[in-house]
């Protein structure tokens, strides 16, 4: 288990190099640079603060600079469009995303499961078809559309809740409840498919031969096996969640990571932008381990740390 | 009054194509302690008859139409779900088929075993799980207390029948209904489980509806014997009645195309000699017994003595201490690789349009020896000299002309035909790539012909796998191997997936073309009573080595080695 984890990590910071370099080089390659703007700086100015960025430095020179900060002093460089340092930015947007995340995964696997085991059970009959059928209009109707519809129809009607903002508790629900939506339909799809079938397999007809009743059967038979396509789906899905949505934040004005992924890249600041890329990179690997560590706690027959024969 | 009585039971499936009568007015009964046989070949209703009593059937599109199932004085038919509920598991218990898809995969040994007993008594989960402790070691499970909390991917499919019916007997029940519960298990082991459910039958008195398509089985371990045919009963009486004097044709043929060890014949009997079917145009069925079927029996008969070839046939293919091993386990950042000996020194000689018959149980190195022959898996050592010519070390070019000669029919017919190639296409195929025949025209002219020889017809050309039933997909696997015109195949248990009266037509198909074309055959099964009825020698292999080889007659009559004999004991006999 332990060499299993620690070969997957080692693996992680293979893929966050490989995330790394094509970041630096895209943000290279953009056109112009930091200190491109529409207001005129005078050529001084500009070696100055390329010089206090170290931009001035050869390229092959600044590619090792950046993660030979980050390993040795956990510096993700300096924001060249807010001046502060990347680390502040991320430690004081990362809580509110989290907090956003988890709300949204709380809705997700709240409404998600159980929509999928009613589906299951119910399988082919007017439930399961309207069920369905509402789980696919969740995962076709996008965030900037059900955002504002909330806003419009319970924001302003019930007392507590605001249209937008950030600093109340409750805050939370909407945006959480937005952003949960998507992963709250796959999820329904995916254990209903899951469940099914599970639901198909000769075990199943063993368990109702002992005289199990129904609800024991799918609880305790068939539940196990049939979340595991979604525990595989919720390892990328819940980090993508905590890292931020630029919609639902932008809608709701909420304070969190997502928007540095689109202002860094239009402000072309390439330290924030390889700074939250890395971290999300971080994020989906570190989730990724843990789905499957929850996958071989599940399926006894998935053994970590043993290659199949 | 009998402890289960089933009176014109009917079940039918109704779909779309139409309505099928799985089970078609039944009835038998069984008594406290009794184990009563249900023979029959797939798709003839034994299970369904099972399910239908339990209701445990998907409904629709299954419905019991009508008839009636009392179980000591209560009807089960139509009864309340929530009190039928209290009968599955309890009082009637059932043992399935598979023991690898049967056990739930998520949940350890223990959990499952005592699960009945905590969901229809009320008990405290420790007295529950120390019942089923003691239920398990009562089917032999050694070890039990340490082995109790493994899951059942653990278990080897021994075992794993032994907790599936320590499942169904840790609430003693009054009926065990057990659905083919040896059939996917090797000959030694099977022994065990007959055993263990005769001696569950003595000491707990539970009564046993045993399902086989197996009449050996029946014979060693029934009392009463009911067989079923189209999803009708057409003969029932005790096992020593039944075998001595059957009266329904169908059972006759049953009986007579089963190879044993006593088979004289050089071709089998099959189902279609003894019975004649009729289906009238309302598609209904009426089987008689055809007039002629003593005759065809006799000829049959004096046929016999055309076995033993001349042993100074020539060499065709030799094999020198041949090596398998594969490796296991570890990986990059795992411990160090295992290794597996899969196969670990074999030497075999197989002469010219003759029969070698390689028998063992699973995971002997049977299969494995038979791709290495023909280089379908790279030998780790050793020779193989097929025709004077040395196989191994040659390239891939070097080999394809032996390819032509030497050829493979699986085990599996449903997985070993392109569902997406017309029978036409997968024919031709080895054909064209062999360049066969001169022309396109001359390709399915020899096709046809083939087809002719295995049976079928240039009808069914056109046809994709899924058409055929699985004799016929069998029939059509072979027809695929002799497209190339081989020497030699090497047939990997190709019957053992089928009902005794298709496996007796595979195998007098294989025999009349031995005999027509004076093919040689490495003959692999773990059904020792078929090795003996097609091979002229046979060699005896366990964990990778031969263990005993010899002439069939000499081997199956005086073995020497203690493996070979436990093989030959643990194989159920039905002399009376």
């Amino acid at each position: 288990m332990f060499r299993f984890i620690l070969g997957r990590l080692l693996q992680g910071l293979l893929v966050l190099l490989a995330l790394y370099t094509i970041t630096f080089f895209l943000a290279k390659a953009m056109p112009g640079e930091p200190f491109t703007t529409e207001k005129n700086v005078s050529e001084t100015t500009k070696q100055y603060l390329r010089k206090l960025y170290g931009l001035e430095k050869p390229l092959w020179q600044q590619y090792i600079i950046y993660p030979s900060k980050i390993i040795s002093a956990g510096d993700f460089g300096v924001s060249t469009s807010k001046g502060r340092p990347v680390n502040d930015i991320i430690s004081q947007s990362f809580p509110v995303s989290l907090v956003l995340g988890l709300g949204a995964l709380t809705f997700a696997i709240g409404i998600g499961v159980p929509i999928g085991i009613i589906s299951a059970v119910r399988r082919n009959s007017w439930v399961d078809w309207s069920l369905m059928a509402v789980a696919m209009v969740g995962i076709c109707v996008p965030a900037f559309t059900v955002g504002p519809l909330l806003q419009i129809l319970v924001a302003a009607n019930i007392p507590g809740l605001k249209v937008a903002g950030w600093g109340s508790p409750l805050d939370f629900l909407l945006p959480a409840f937005t952003l949960g939506l998507v992963s709250a339909a796959y999820l329904a799809r995916l254990t209903r498919g899951g469940l099914l079938e599970i639901l198909s397999q000769d075990f199943i007809r063993t368990a109702h031969s002992k005289g199990l009743s129904p609800t024991r059967v799918i609880l305790k038979h068939a539940l196990r096996g049939g979340l595991l396509p979604s525990v595989a789906y919720l390892g990328p899905a819940f980090a993508a969640m905590i890292s931020g949505s630029f919609i639902v934040e932008t809608i709701f004005q909420v304070p969190g990571m997502g928007q540095h992924f689109v202002n860094a890249a239009i402000a072309r600041d390439e330290f924030l932008l390889m700074g939250v890329a890395l971290f999300f990179g971080f994020l989906i690997i570190l989730m990724n381990l843990a789905s499957d560590i929850l996958t071989g706690l599940l399926d006894p027959r998935v053994r970590i740390g043993k290659e199949a024969s | 009054m009998p402890l289960l009585d089933v009176q014109n039971l009917k079940t039918y499936f109704h779909t779309r194509a139409g309505t099928t009568r799985a089970v078609d007015d039944i009835s038998f009964s069984l008594e406290k302690g009794e184990i009563v046989g249900v023979v029959g070949e797939s798709g003839s209703g034994k299970s369904v008859t099972c399910h239908s009593i339990l209701g445990l059937l998907p409904q629709p599109p299954a419905r019991v139409e009508g008839g009636s199932v009392t179980f000591d004085g209560d009807e089960l038919i139509g009864l309340d779900p929530l009190l039928l509920r209290a009968v599955r598991g309890r009082r009637i218990s059932m043992i399935f088929q598979d023991p690898m898809s049967c056990l739930n995969p998520y949940l350890r040994i223990l959990d499952q075993v005592a699960e009945p007993i905590l969901v229809h008594e009320d008990v405290s989960r420790e007295e529950a799980e120390s019942r089923a402790l003691e239920m398990l070691k009562k089917v032999g499970i050694r070890d039990a207390e340490k082995r109790a909390n493994s899951f059942p991917h653990e278990f080897s499919g021994g075992m794993r029948q032994r907790a599936m019916i320590a499942m169904a007997l840790v609430t003693k029940p009054d009926v065990l209904f057990a659905d083919e519960p040896t059939t996917a298990l090797d000959v030694t082991v099977q022994a065990r489980i007959l055993q263990i459910l005769r001696d569950l039958r003595d000491e707990l008195g539970v009564a046993v509806l045993f399902i086989t398509h197996d009449l050996g089985v029946v014979a060693e371990v029934a009392d009463r014997v009911v067989v079923m045919y189209r999803g009708k009963v057409v003969e029932q009486g005790t096992v020593r009645e039944l075998f001595k004097n059957p009266s329904h044709p169908y059972v006759k043929g049953l009986l007579a195309c089963r190879p044993s060890f006593e088979t004289k014949y050089h071709i089998l009997p099959t189902v279609e000699d003894f019975l004649e079917t009729k289906t009238a145009s309302d598609g209904s069925v009426t089987l008689r017994e055809r007039s002629d079927a003593a005759q065809r029996l006799e000829k049959l008969e004096s046929d016999g003595d055309l076995e033993g070839a001349s042993d100074s046939s020539a060499l065709l293919l030799e094999v020198k201490d041949l090596k398998v091993h594969f490796r296991s386990g570890g990986g990059f950042w795992g411990k160090p690789r295992e290794v597996v000996k899969a196969v670990d020194g074999v030497s075999l000689n197989i002469h010219k349009g003759r029969t070698l018959g390689l028998v063992g149980e699973s995971g002997c190195g049977k299969t494995t020896t038979g791709r290495a022959i023909l280089q379908l898996i790279c030998p780790t050592s050793g020779n193989v000299t097929y025709g004077g010519v040395s196989l191994s070390g040659l390239a891939a070019e070097e080999i394809r002309p032996f390819r032509k000669r030497m050829q493979i029919i699986f085990q599996d017919p449903y997985a070993s035909l392109n569902p997406r190639m017309t029978i036409e296409q997968a024919l031709l195929e080895p054909m064209n790539f062999h360049n066969i025949g001169s022309g396109r025209e001359d390709r399915r002219a020899r096709v046809v012909s083939l087809l002719e020889e295995v049976g079928l017809s240039s009808s069914h050309l056109r046809r994709y796998p899924h058409e055929f039933s699985g004799g016929q997909r069998q029939r059509l696997c072979v027809a695929r191997a002799l497209t190339v015109e081989p020497e030699f195949i090497v047939c990997d248990e190709c019957v053992s997936a089928m009902d005794v009266s298709v496996q007796a037509q595979v195998l007098n198909l294989l025999r009349e073309l031995q005999d027509r074309r004076g093919l040689t055959y490495l003959f692999i099964s773990h059904d020792l009573s078929v090795v003996k009825f097609v091979s002229d020698e046979v060699a005896v292999m366990q964990a990778g080595r031969i263990v005993e080889q010899n002439d069939a007659e000499q081997l199956y009559r005086n073995p020497v080695n203690d493996y070979t004999r436990q093989l030959l004991d643990a194989v159920p006999q039905s002399d009376f």
